[in-house]
């Protein structure tokens, strides 16, 4: 693994009038190394969906603008393309999967031909092998009876199977990145775990890089080999996934861990983090958390901390954690 | 807790409906001049008397067609009446039948709506039906068959208007009350034990009302072309009784007399007629239940 | 405690099936809840755990008559809800209430707070002085945690867990015996969703009130429940204490369902047992067992013979034919 497949510096995204535009991404890093799986974790608000769209030039301009920072990818900055080269990147070298793959997938249209279509319009192959391509796809994702399943309508598969197509969609060309948003918060939990065991598979069968991107901590856990915690449009911490759940630095991250309830255990009470998310651009200074920090100090209003260093793999937003972390 | 500031118990004050307002006709100064222009004619319907410089019935032979003047500003027409008196005169039928019809469609229309959308069955069936075979003629020719069978007068005018207007309502409403039937808040209200007519009251038709406004205001609009359409065909306001669709029907047989009686009343009916569709406009954009405060 | 607050006899509830105009064809009948007993004791939280479709939120509004059962009896407090005239079903709307999923529809867009909590206190004590409304409303939205400075605003003020909050106190306003929370905090952040859960069980032990709670997150479940009830295609696969339920599983479905969960530990997701395809339509309900479909351990038996609830364990009931034999138990 030698140089990061993909490369976000300082990314800023603001929302709004020009004039007095709302900041709802704020200074965002993080890398995704080749073949590796990073997990963006966050709750409403937090940006990590923006990240994504982001990422694909997929913002809607207006009312959104990037305001700075850089998405390399692959060596070349995503942001200086010309608008008109972004649709061969898109499919090709990075793929989307959906939350709600029904609305994702053209309701009038086989399945066969729209993931036919998908591989048409990035590579050259004639129509028998196209065909040949779309079954071993299926096959890939676990479709039973792929053959007589091309002639099907998206409508004629279950909430399960539909995200299986999906991504069979997105693995079409071999993409370098598969950005997943959320891909199995709308399924059941037996299915979700049919799609999770699925995407793993894929991990070690098909050599894309994968950036998931997921509110529940359970999905990330189960399939990343990185995190990055998001929380009101900033990166907060980024570590690997053990030292992330296992030695969380950022208070916000060790509360959303004691916060989350579990099968194995036996605690009469749940931790609960004090307050609400804040609103997309509400937090104009300082550290997002401030206002629900149990470890807060004056300094962490007035200024945002840097990514302290905790760690090779490991960095977390927070004066307080790095202080403590030297004496 | 201690004692709370008794202001805060005994005062619950709805602002909503003065907020509705402010919002609505302050907020954009294109329809501050609407809701201005709706109130001067509503006024000069009113005033009519003192403001009308001449008897708008009185004929004189001395003065037949005379265009503009400074004794006649919209000039006379040609059994020698004068245009602008006529005019005055005829905005108090012209804008009675606008502004009622729509309203009493809008009340009957909504209470068929509302009860077929949420009682549902065998009474929805009925009303829809009802809903669908008075839509099936257009509004006109509605009013024609009407007022072929009723003849012609102030309360039958009123009567056909407002029938050729509830089955537009009704069906708005209708549709509108099958979708906030559906909310969960509605659920809740039932939950809690509140009772039928409470519930439709309290929390159905507060949340139709928008679109139901915003039909009345467009309405007002079709009110007054549709009674200067009757009018027009001679089963309106009966002439020599002023209305703005009779004015325009009488000049029309003496347009190379004089077109000022046309151009007159033509240019009343759009200004009104725009203006209360952007109010309507106005309306809609606030009572969004989502949109403003 | 050992008071029983709720009994179910063979609660069941179909849609469709109808006739329609024109056409001999019925409209496909969906067994939404086909023949549910169970009985729940005052005080205690008993949660019902599927997943979508299995009839769980159907279940909860027949509990409180918001849907007419098609057949079976509901008695709550020794009155029997599916016999009783519509004023006296509205009466005993004091006794239960409900808190609902989404945090957004549940509140009146149009009405204040203070108007949304007061509105049972208006309909079952309506010689209460306004004054006296506001002071308890106050009161109310403290038991919550929110200021009772908030109650002439409106809700889309409030974010979803506030919105809860105030779902919370409308529906313990009455000071009810049994409150059904349909999934009260599955629309809910993580950080949100502790502090909800957190004050359920506070309100509960200060008020000593039973909850019927609606979820389809296990892990939810296990900090709240007393007793779990798993439902799977409109009927119940196993009841039992929570105890016993997460610690031992006896049916397969339960089993499949808690290994399914991803745990918040990126080395807690070794055994995990995955089902087989989808869950079948509600219209077309396998026979037999109607599980066995995705069933591990389905044999012959389970395609003629429908599995009946029985004893398992003490005070756990599954509805296997081989829930004693059960290889994957753990």
């Amino acid at each position: 693994m030698s140089r990061a497949l993909l490369k976000v510096e300082n990314l800023s995204v603001d929302f709004g009038p020009v004039s007095n535009p709302i900041r709802v991404l704020n200074d965002v890093s993080f890398s995704v190394g080749r073949g590796q799986a990073v997990g963006l974790v966050g709750e409403s608000g937090s940006g990590k969906s923006i990240t994504s769209l982001s990422i694909l030039r997929l913002v809607p301009e207006p009312p959104g603008h990037i305001a700075a920072g850089r998405v390399e990818f692959d060596g070349c900055d995503l942001l200086k393309l010309p608008r008109n080269k972004m649709p061969e990147i898109r499919g090709r070298d990075i793929a989307m999967i959906f939350q709600e793959p029904m609305s994702s997938l053209n309701p009038v249209m086989a399945i066969g031909d729209q993931i036919g279509e998908a591989i048409k319009l990035h590579r050259a192959l004639d129509s028998s092998r196209r065909r040949e391509r779309v079954i071993e796809l299926l096959k890939l994702v676990g479709m039973p009876d792929p053959v007589s399943r091309l002639g099907s309508y998206p409508h004629q598969f279950s909430g399960g199977m539909r995200q299986r197509v999906m991504i069979a969609m997105a693995l079409a060309c071999d993409p370098k990145l598969l950005i997943a948003d959320e891909p199995t918060t709308a399924l059941d939990v037996t299915i979700q775990a049919q799609v999770l065991e699925l995407m793993k598979k894929i991990r070690s069968e098909v050599n894309s890089s994968i950036l998931l991107i997921s509110h529940d901590l359970g999905v990330i856990a189960d399939i990343c080999d990185r995190v990055v915690v998001m929380y009101a449009g900033r990166v907060v911490e980024d570590g690997d996934v053990k030292s992330i759940f296992r030695t969380p630095k950022h208070p916000y991250t060790q509360g959303l861990l004691q916060a989350v309830p579990r099968l194995a255990d036996d605690r009469e009470r749940l931790y609960q983090i004090a307050g609400s998310v804040p609103a997309a651009g509400s937090i104009k200074q300082g550290c997002p958390f401030f206002a629900r920090c149990s470890l807060r100090q004056n300094r962490c209003q007035e200024q945002m901390p840097p990514m302290f260093q905790f760690g090779s793999e490991h960095s977390a937003a927070c004066w307080v954690t790095a202080e403590e972390e030297v004496s | 807790m201690t004692a709370l500031p008794s202001t805060r118990l005994t005062s619950a004050p709805d602002s909503r409906t003065l907020f509705v307002i402010k919002t609505v006709f302050l907020g954009n100064p294109v329809t501050m001049v609407a809701a201005l222009v709706i109130f001067i004619f509503i006024c000069v319907a009113i005033l009519a008397p003192l403001i009308a410089p001449y008897d708008p019935l009185a004929q004189s032979y001395l003065t037949i067609n005379i265009y503009p003047s400074a004794e006649h500003w919209l000039g006379t027409d040609q059994f020698g009446r004068d245009v602008l008196s006529r005019l005055i005169y005829g905005s108090r039928n012209s804008l009675i039948f606008g502004i009622t019809a729509p309203f009493l469609a809008a009340i009957i229309g909504t209470t068929l709506g509302v009860t077929a959308g949420y009682f549902g069955g065998l009474v929805d069936r009925l009303v829809t039906r009802l809903i669908d075979l008075l839509l099936a003629f257009p509004e006109l020719l509605l009013a024609i068959i009407i007022m072929a069978a009723l003849g012609g007068g102030f309360w039958n005018i009123i009567v056909v208007l407002t029938i050729a207007f509830v089955p537009g309502f009704a069906r708005v409403a209708r549709a509108s009350t099958l979708a906030v039937k559906q909310e969960p808040y509605v659920e809740a209200a039932i939950s809690v034990g509140v009772r039928t007519p409470t519930i439709i009251i309290r929390h159905i038709v507060p949340n139709i009302a928008a679109p139901i406004v915003v039909l009345m205001t467009l309405w007002v609009a079709s009110a007054i072309r549709l009674e200067a359409a009757l009018s027009f065909l001679g089963i309106g306001t009966r002439p020599p009784h002023p209305s703005w669709g009779n004015i325009i029907r009488d000049g029309l047989n003496n347009i190379f007399g004089s077109p000022w009686p046309i151009i007159g009343a033509g240019l009343a009916i759009t200004v009104v007629v725009l203006s209360f569709n952007l109010i309507g406009d106005a309306v809609r954009d606030v009572l969004d239940p989502e949109g403003g405060e | 405690m050992n008071d029983v607050l709720v009994k179910a006899e063979g609660v069941t509830k179909f849609f469709g099936g109808e006739g329609r105009l024109f056409s001999k064809e019925k409209t496909p009948q969906v067994r939404a809840v086909d023949g549910v007993s169970f009985e729940m004791f005052a005080g205690e939280t008993l949660a019902v755990v599927g997943e979508s479709g299995c009839g769980k939120s159907t279940l909860g509004r027949l509990l409180l008559r918001l849907l007419e059962p098609t057949g079976g009896r509901i008695e709550i407090d020794g009155t029997d809800l599916t016999q009783i005239s519509k004023e006296a079903l509205r009466n005993s709307r004091r006794k239960m209430q409900m808190v609902f999923q989404d945090p957004y529809g549940s509140l009146s867009p149009r009405r204040t707070i203070a108007e949304i909590i007061a509105e049972p206190l208006e309909v079952f004590e309506p010689s209460m002085s306004s004054r006296a409304r506001r002071e308890r409303v106050a009161d109310l939205l403290e038991q919550v945690g929110l200021s009772p400075d908030i109650m002439d605003r409106r809700p889309r003020q409030f974010s979803g867990g506030q919105r809860q909050r105030i779902g919370i106190a409308r529906a313990i306003a009455l000071n009810p015996a049994l409150i059904v929370a349909d999934e009260p905090v599955s629309a809910l952040d993580v950080s949100v969703q502790a502090q909800i859960v957190n004050l359920l069980q506070d309100l509960q032990q200060d008020k000593g009130f039973s909850y019927f709670f609606v979820a389809h997150d296990l892990a939810v479940v296990r900090h709240i429940a007393d007793r779990v009830m798993v439902m799977y295609l409109g009927r119940v696969v196993e009841i039992g204490p929570k105890s016993k339920i997460y610690a031992a599983p006896q049916h397969p479905y339960t089993q499949a369902l808690l290994s399914a969960a991803p745990e918040p530990d990126p080395e807690g997701n070794t055994k995990r047992i995955i089902l087989q395809g989808d869950v079948p339509s509600p219209t077309k309900v396998p026979s037999g067992c109607s599980f066995r479909t995705r069933c591990p351990l389905a044999q012959p038996i389970c395609s003629s013979e429908r599995p009946e609830l029985r004893q398992v364990a003490e005070g756990q009931l599954a509805a296997c034919h081989f829930a004693e034999t059960n290889p994957i138990r753990q």
